[in-house]
């Protein structure tokens, strides 16, 4: 991936990390100048290092794993099949005039099972991401999506749906041609679906947008991301009449895989490598088709009806009230 | 006296008149409302009599779900279920207020427990299952308590073989339960995949307004999708649409009618009919 050899773009909270390695550096380099052994004090410094930077990512404040979650170099749909797939064949179109970007669907084979793999697509450039709006779909993206996994249906392939969107896209089209109505009738037909459906999020899962991809059997989501009804700035606006005061609404809604965990949103949070999926794509990729393929493994052998009871109760059981 | 000064002193005075205005405006209150379409002056007594229906523009102001239950059910018809359930505070959700005392308030306003009254009734004799959403409270969210009401009320439906029929009015998902709000689009869409495939009709009333995450959920996948006359309904709210694309929307953009062109919808009623359609609707699915 031609990513690799880029610089990683560091983030604010990352930054105290990268001063003491410069100052290495710079003792490395008067070392080397001056013939003064400074080994003593790298040797120390490194040590430092090692231990803020694991505790630093251990300690993940919610609106920090945020901010890893919109990296925009976090590995993207694409990196992801180039890294788990040995084949992926796309399939383009909603058969009704148009071909959403912002969602990817195609077959795949993943350790040797054929798949049917859908996600919402975010790109690295701005190029590309004028091509695929930004990650936000459009209804037509959702149409495209609900024909394959009705063709994956028809066809007994397990469904993946790799989720990384700030929301279904707000637009004016979008509204006349039935956001709503796309992302509704997705949830509806996903209930009905008779093969594995495992959904992942794997970066932003923002609102609707995310949910019109993830009425699946077992829903993941990687260390990092987060998982929400809105993004934390747009809660902010409404309910404090602040957008300034995103990082608190971030920790109130409580966005992250630990959370959501523990209220039985998602199933299982994927490990990260350390500082997040962007410093190492490979490892992250790996990490992921370890899970993928022992959820596949999860659900063989469950009969269509079986898989449709347990997506149904599983969804049914979701809420939280007195009575 | 400086500029500032004279400045502040004026805004101060502003704001005195306007309290006062407040003031006169609150004993005629009681008796006259403003129009919010034509901004005519209606007696509240004749805007009642007209089922809540500006007589002069035919504004639909919105109404609470009680009153829209006994418009459309045969008198006494109408017997309450699942009142037992009741939302908590989950996620100990704090913003300017917490979310227990905007449940109080809300409580207060609208004298409900949660944003939705569902149960079954006759229209015009035909048995029904019916959920209605009111904006009064905490502007017609949905949380847990609202996913949970629809729910049981369509498995109702499912298991008793009954039409049904929901009444929105939501300004979208309830922000105090985050991801837990968000699984109740899940959660009622689920039953309706039930519906669907046990044939059974299932009608979607948008009234004014209609948002968010009941659009994007049970709102928009009746097998008959109606709105109401005037409603606005959408998906995004019209705020984040013109920024986003940066430009001014059409006035009449996300309102029923212009929904009704984009083919978004089925029909739109005005509420004086809405009885009656529904009544025939019925009749014309489940008539042997």
């Amino acid at each position: 991936m031609k990513e690799e050899n880029k610089k990683v773009q560091i983030l604010e909270f990352e930054k105290p990390i990268y001063k003491i390695q410069d100052k290495i550096e710079e003792l490395k380099k008067t070392s080397a100048d001056t013939n003064i052994n400074y080994d003593s004090e790298i040797k120390k410094l490194e040590e430092q290092t090692k231990i803020y930077k694991k505790e630093l990512y251990q300690k993940l404040e919610p609106y920090q794993k945020l901010q890893i979650a919109r990296h925009p170099q976090r590995p993207n749909f694409m990196d992801y099949v180039h890294f788990i797939c040995e084949d992926f064949i796309e399939l383009h179109g909603d058969r009704h005039g148009f071909d959403d970007k912002a969602i990817i669907g195609g077959v795949a084979s993943i350790e040797g099972r054929a798949v049917m793999l859908i996600g919402t697509m975010k790109g690295k450039s701005t190029k590309e991401n004028l091509e695929c709006n930004f990650g936000m779909p459009q209804p037509q993206g959702y149409r495209k999506a609900l024909r394959l996994f009705e063709h994956a249906n028809r066809f007994n392939l397990p469904i993946i749906t790799l989720i990384d969107t700030m929301g279904a896209y707000p637009g004016m089209m979008a509204e006349e041609t039935g956001q709503g109505e796309a992302i509704a009738t997705n949830l509806k037909e996903m209930a009905k679906l008779e093969v594995p459906t495992i959904a992942v999020v794997t970066g932003e899962g923002c609102s609707g947008g995310a949910l019109g991809l993830a009425v699946s059997n077992k829903v993941m989501i990687l260390e990092h991301a987060y998982y929400t009804v809105i993004s934390p700035e747009g809660c902010a606006s409404i309910l404090w009449k602040d957008s300034s005061m995103a990082r608190v609404a971030t920790d109130a809604l409580k966005i992250t895989g630990d959370d959501l965990l523990q209220y039985g949103i998602v199933d299982e949070v994927i490990k990260e490598p350390t500082g997040g999926a962007h410093y190492n794509a490979q490892e992250m990729a790996q990490n992921l088709k370890k899970s993928l393929v022992e959820s596949l493994k999860e659900f063989e052998g469950m009969s269509p009806e079986e898989l449709r009871n347990q997506r149904y109760s599983k969804f049914r059981a979701m809420g939280v009230f007195a009575q | 006296m400086t500029l500032t000064d004279w400045f502040n002193k004026r805004k101060m005075q502003q704001i005195a008149a306007r309290d006062n205005d407040v003031h006169i405006d609150d004993s005629i209150g009681k008796l006259w409302t403003l129009c919010y379409n034509c901004s005519s002056q209606l007696p509240k007594k004749d805007l009642e009599n007209n089922l809540m229906v500006c007589p002069n523009c035919d504004y639909h102001f919105r109404i609470g779900a009680r009153q829209r239950i006994d418009l459309i059910s045969d008198k006494d018809s109408f017997c309450e279920m699942y009142q037992e359930i009741k939302p908590c505070d989950p996620l100990n959700f704090v913003d300017t207020q917490s979310y227990p005392s905007r449940q109080e308030a809300a409580h207060a306003k609208s004298g409900l427990d949660d944003a939705v009254v569902v149960g079954t009734c006759t229209i015009e004799g035909q048995k029904t299952a019916i959920a209605v959403m009111d904006f009064e409270y905490m502007g017609g969210s949905m949380g847990s308590v609202v996913g949970e009401k629809i729910t049981r009320i369509l498995e109702y439906a499912l298991l008793n073989k009954l039409p049904s029929i929901v009444f929105t009015a939501s300004g979208g998902a309830r922000m105090q339960e985050s991801a837990l709000s968000l699984m109740q689009m899940a959660k009622t869409s689920c039953i309706v995949a039930k519906l669907n495939e046990a044939k059974l009709l299932y009608i979607t009333v948008l009234t004014e307004p209609t948002f968010g995450g009941v659009t994007a959920s049970f709102g928009t996948i009746g097998d008959i999708i109606i709105a109401e006359k005037g409603a606005r309904i959408g998906f995004a709210g019209r705020r984040v649409i013109e920024q986003t694309i940066r430009q001014k929307l059409p006035a009449d953009f996300q309102t029923a009618e212009y929904l009704l062109k984009c083919g978004q919808i089925d029909f739109i009623v005005e509420r004086k009919d809405m009885k009656e359609k529904l009544s025939k609707l019925i009749y014309l699915h489940t008539k042997k």
